[in-house]
């Protein structure tokens, strides 16, 4: 018995055990870059200890060293977190078998697939694509269908991104206006910076040459949304993820110079307006039954499709935009 | 079982990831993997509205040719609705994992049991 | 087509463009520019109430220039446009009383994104109330979550970001539920919009097809939304999320943002599923017994709790058992009690956490309830709010509790099988309420006594916690405002309900 608790440490299944449940870091030996001792010798006392943002010297929740009347208390609440866990185990095999097996019960019982007598092949897509591009004007069915027809709905979605950033922006912007010196502090705690390689001559060149690459594709895929897959936010995921490249090989300062969270607010507040006038324009005028008067042009020209192209542009914006300011935030806790 | 759920091999798989994802959201203790559990639930959703929109034999529904026959294409409806679902998934992804950041801030903790017990500790001193 | 029908469609995009606008605007500018556009918007939901009431019809909107199965659609009826007017009154007050609350929990420079947050869970309300499609549902669904989750922790103490991912995590289980349902309805009907979608479960029903798919998206949805709801077993993250948020984000989260998913859910059970199907299906028994049990465990809990919000929290969970049971009885009248006790509690709800804020502010912003003690003469207007607040759930005649009370029993006898445990629930349930909610207000109007026992402990407290804030709605209008006005809509709500329970009713006619 013991022998075999022995070899236990050491067995495969409890180093998998122990990867499966994040206990060890692989990543721990290997890590090439190292932090950058802090420059000034005062500021070294807890480098990486979590400030309390309500500004308390000393945080009372991180003391490693419990006093000798905490440490019953320690233990109980020890037991309980790990009586919670092997409840935690158990009740999740329980439920994920459970819920797998009635949906698969269900499953058993839905239409077959890839048939094309399946009940939602019905009236609904049959007029999406038979008379989709003349009355929406786009060649990509898709496009038309989440632009057009069911256009309340995408501008939901804007609407959901637009929320989402804002609440990251509550979460993660730090204001250095609002109080002094906890806030500068908090600052230079999330500026990761320190971590990031300066100058890397690869990353540099190859930025070079990518970046304008990336750009160029995001802007072809946002315009073409209307004639070829893509669209609004797959070509500002594209975007956002060219300028996030660029932030990575030449730093926050350059960036900074064209890019800032005033510039961000400004794009975001014209693209969603334009959005939502367009949009209320065309809602209205259709429940109205009034001619909305927009060309529909040629199908398959890149000027054409009427609202298509403009909403495309404008959602891509915001989606390039967003995608930044989150990589930003998370980075830095600004723009 | 019986034989549609071999017919149906696709949706089985999205359903199996969806119960393992909704597990995983629900009960496991590390933050980040319940961020990771929740995007698996909501992949496996898109995979099975993808997979119902397929029909075997035929193409993407864009438009080529000037064909513009029920036949030819693929049911538009539900890539449209995974391109929506997309957006809201990556919205909520990004809100928890900045929520994930300042607790872990905060606490030097990401197991949410920890959390809490820590978050009370700090209302009683 | 009359003016009037563009209403429901005006008040959700002025409510989203007044929060895309106040992405730039400074604070002060961002709050007017809410209340106006809440004012707004409630007046429109007046006006399409009225000429609901006025023609006696529902009427679909086409979002769009493309009829039914195709484009988007919005629906407005007799029972949408009085909840919109409701919901419209109720976050109007919450924002008015807790607002100098909010100008001290906020960052000064974050007071913007915080009325962005209200702006657009006002539209998404909105949306899903006027909603005759169900993936806008589910998209306004998630707005609703998100801007939820944005008024819990935009406090950014400990316990509120901790309550706030839970709220996050409880939130998408019940939406992954939700969309994996829709997706299993659109698989078997092919329809998104509401009324095509009936029609072809009505045609699925009769040919006795898909009968297991029905029973578990009619499983899935109902238990995604009582997730989201925070229906009994689910109720874990209720507690926390109300009783650490701002005074405003409380008020609106335990009053307006549960009941805007019941409301969905009753939508779809009518509108979708056709109620007949769903009664089939014994989902609403089961719906009915996790009801019964989160009226008496909320009551339980809350009779165990100290913190006074906690308290008001648990009896949250309490009220929506209520609710649920009403949807659970299965018949017309149960649905109309469950309706009504929805307006009662959103009302009353948010009068208890805006006047709380008023008592907790003379009392030294100490957690325990025993601080009360007496602060009903100290500021008198709040504790005669919380008193109303209390009588109406314990059901006092004249409140509006008490309809509701009445009209859950009266409803009951309707339905033989579940009459004995709804009355016995009931009881029972009022006793309890009555327990925690009286001996609240009792302690209200007790002045402490001038032992020397007292006497120490006051000082100790005083040593211990010195009060970190000021009172900050002295001598200001917005919170007597905020708490005349709600007590006068629970007077409305007591005395005049039988209008509002005869339009409820035409309104569930018009679901059909």
């Amino acid at each position: 018995m013991s022998r075999q608790r022995d070899d236990y440490e050491n067995s495969w299944w409890r180093k998998f055990k122990g990867w499966v449940d994040g206990e060890v870091d692989l990543l721990a030996e290997g890590m090439e870059i190292r932090a950058p001792q802090m420059q000034e010798e005062g500021k070294t006392d807890k480098p990486s200890a979590p400030l309390l943002p309500s500004g308390t010297a000393e945080n009372p929740l991180r003391e490693t060293q419990p006093t000798d009347g905490q440490l019953p208390k320690i233990a109980e609440e020890r037991r309980g977190i790990r009586w919670l866990r092997r409840f935690y185990q158990v009740m999740s095999v329980f439920l994920c078998l459970s819920i797998i097996f009635v949906l698969l019960w269900t499953v058993a019982y839905l239409p077959a697939f890839g048939n094309a007598g399946n009940p939602d092949n019905n009236e609904v897509s049959a007029r999406y694509i038979e008379r989709g591009v003349q009355e929406t004007g786009a060649i990509n069915i898709v496009t038309g269908m989440i632009l057009d027809y069911r256009a309340f709905d995408t501008f939901g979605e804007s609407c959901v991104l637009f929320i989402a950033s804002c609440c990251v922006l509550v979460l993660l912007r730090i204001d250095i206006t609002e109080s002094g010196g906890r806030a500068g502090k908090r600052l230079a705690e999330s500026n990761d910076r320190l971590f990031e390689p300066k100058d890397d001559v690869i990353l540099q060149k190859c930025a070079c040459i990518l970046v304008p690459l990336i750009l160029v594709f995001g802007i072809y895929i946002v315009l073409n949304g209307h004639l070829s897959p893509g669209g609004g936010f797959s070509g500002g995921a594209v975007l956002g993820s060219g300028l996030i490249f660029y932030l990575n090989a030449f730093g926050f300062r350059k960036t900074e110079r064209f890019f800032t969270e005033k510039v961000y607010r400004r794009i975001t507040l014209c693209a969603l307006t334009f959005y939502c006038l367009a949009k209320s324009y065309s809602f209205f005028t259709g429940a109205n039954h009034l001619k909305s008067g927009i060309p529909l042009g040629t199908p398959g020209a890149i000027i054409s499709s009427g609202l298509i192209l403009p909403l495309n542009i404008c959602v891509g914006l915001v989606v390039a935009c967003t995608m930044y300011a989150f990589y930003a935030l998370f980075r830095k806790g600004g723009m | 079982m019986e034989m549609p759920l071999f017919v149906n091999m696709e949706e089985t798989v999205s359903i199996v990831l969806f119960g393992i994802g909704f597990t995983m959201l629900m009960l496991h203790r590390n933050l980040i993997k319940k961020i990771l559990g929740m995007n698996i639930m909501d992949t496996a959703v898109y995979l099975f509205l993808a997979v119902k929109g397929y029909i075997s034999g035929r193409m993407v529904p864009i438009v080529v040719d000037g064909i513009q026959d029920v036949s030819a294409y693929i049911n538009p409806v539900p890539s449209g609705l995974v391109l929506t679902g997309i957006v809201v998934s990556v919205s909520t992804t990004a809100l928890m994992l900045a929520l994930t950041i300042r607790l872990y801030e905060r606490y030097g903790s990401l197991d949410l049991d920890e959390i809490l017990m820590r978050a009370k500790e700090e209302e009683k001193i | 087509m009359s003016f009037v029908q563009n209403f429901p469609f005006f008040s959700i995009i002025i409510a989203m463009f007044s929060g895309i606008i106040s992405s730039v605007l400074d604070g002060k500018r961002a709050r007017n520019l809410c209340l106006s556009v809440i004012v707004l918007t409630t007046g429109m939901s007046l006006a399409v109430l009225h000429f609901c009431v006025r023609t006696g019809q529902s009427y679909t909107y086409m979002m769009g220039h493309f009829p039914a199965p195709w484009g988007n659609e919005i629906r407005a009826g007799i029972l949408e446009g009085l909840t919109a007017v409701l919901f419209g009154l109720v976050m109007f007050f919450s924002v008015t009383g807790g607002m100098d609350h909010t100008a001290v929990d906020v960052e000064t420079s974050k007071q913007n994104l915080f009325y962005i947050m209200i702006d657009l869970m006002l539209s998404s309300l909105l949306a899903l109330i006027y909603t005759n499609d169900l993936f806008t549902a589910y998209v306004f669904v998630e707005i609703n979550t998100i801007a939820g989750c944005g008024l819990i922790m935009i406090r950014q103490i400990g316990r509120s970001l901790s309550s706030a991912i839970r709220y996050m995590i409880m939130s998408q289980l019940g939406s992954g539920l939700f969309l994996i349902g829709l997706s299993l309805l659109y698989d078997v009907t092919g329809h998104l919009l509401m009324s095509p979608a009936r029609e072809a479960v009505a045609g699925i029903e009769a040919a006795g097809l898909y009968q297991v798919p029905m029973l578990v998206i009619m499983a899935v949805v109902s238990v995604g939304l009582a997730i989201k709801s925070g229906l009994y077993p689910f109720h874990y993250w209720i507690p926390d999320t109300y009783g650490y948020a701002t005074p405003t984000a409380s008020a609106v989260l335990s009053g307006l943002v549960s009941k805007g998913y019941i409301f969905l859910l009753i939508k779809i059970f009518y509108r979708v599923l056709g109620r007949e199907n769903v009664i089939a299906s014994e989902i609403v028994n089961v719906l009915f017994v996790f009801g019964l049990a989160g009226m008496l465990m909320g009551s339980v809990h809350a009779i165990l709790e100290r913190d006074t919000r906690r308290m008001i929290a648990y009896s949250s969970v309490a009220q929506i058992g209520y609710i649920y049971m009403g949807i659970g009885l299965g018949t017309q009248a149960g649905m109309v009690a469950a309706i009504f006790h929805m307006f009662t509690h959103s009302a009353t709800k948010a009068l208890l956490f805006i006047s709380a804020v008023g008592l907790y502010e003379v009392s030294g912003n100490r957690k325990d309830f025993r601080s009360l003690q007496g602060s009903g003469y100290r500021n008198p207007l709040a504790g005669i709010g919380f008193t109303v607040g209390s009588l109406s759930m314990v059901g006092f005649p004249m409140l509006s509790g008490f309809i509701s009370k009445l009209l859950f029993a009266t409803s009951a006898l309707q339905s033989p099988h579940k009459m004995l445990p709804t009355v016995i629930a009931l009881a029972i349930s009022t006793i309890l309420n009555a327990v925690y909610f009286l001996r609240l207000v009792i302690t209200l109007y007790t002045i402490p006594g001038d032992s020397p026992e007292n006497k120490e402990k006051e000082l100790a407290n005083k040593e211990k916690a010195p009060e970190k804030r000021p009172v900050l709605t002295a001598g200001t209008w917005k919170l007597p405002l905020a708490i005349i006005s709600f007590i006068l809509l629970n007077l409305t709500l007591g005395l005049y309900s039988q209008p509002v329970v005869a339009w409820i009713g035409s309104g569930l006619a018009m679901f059909d």
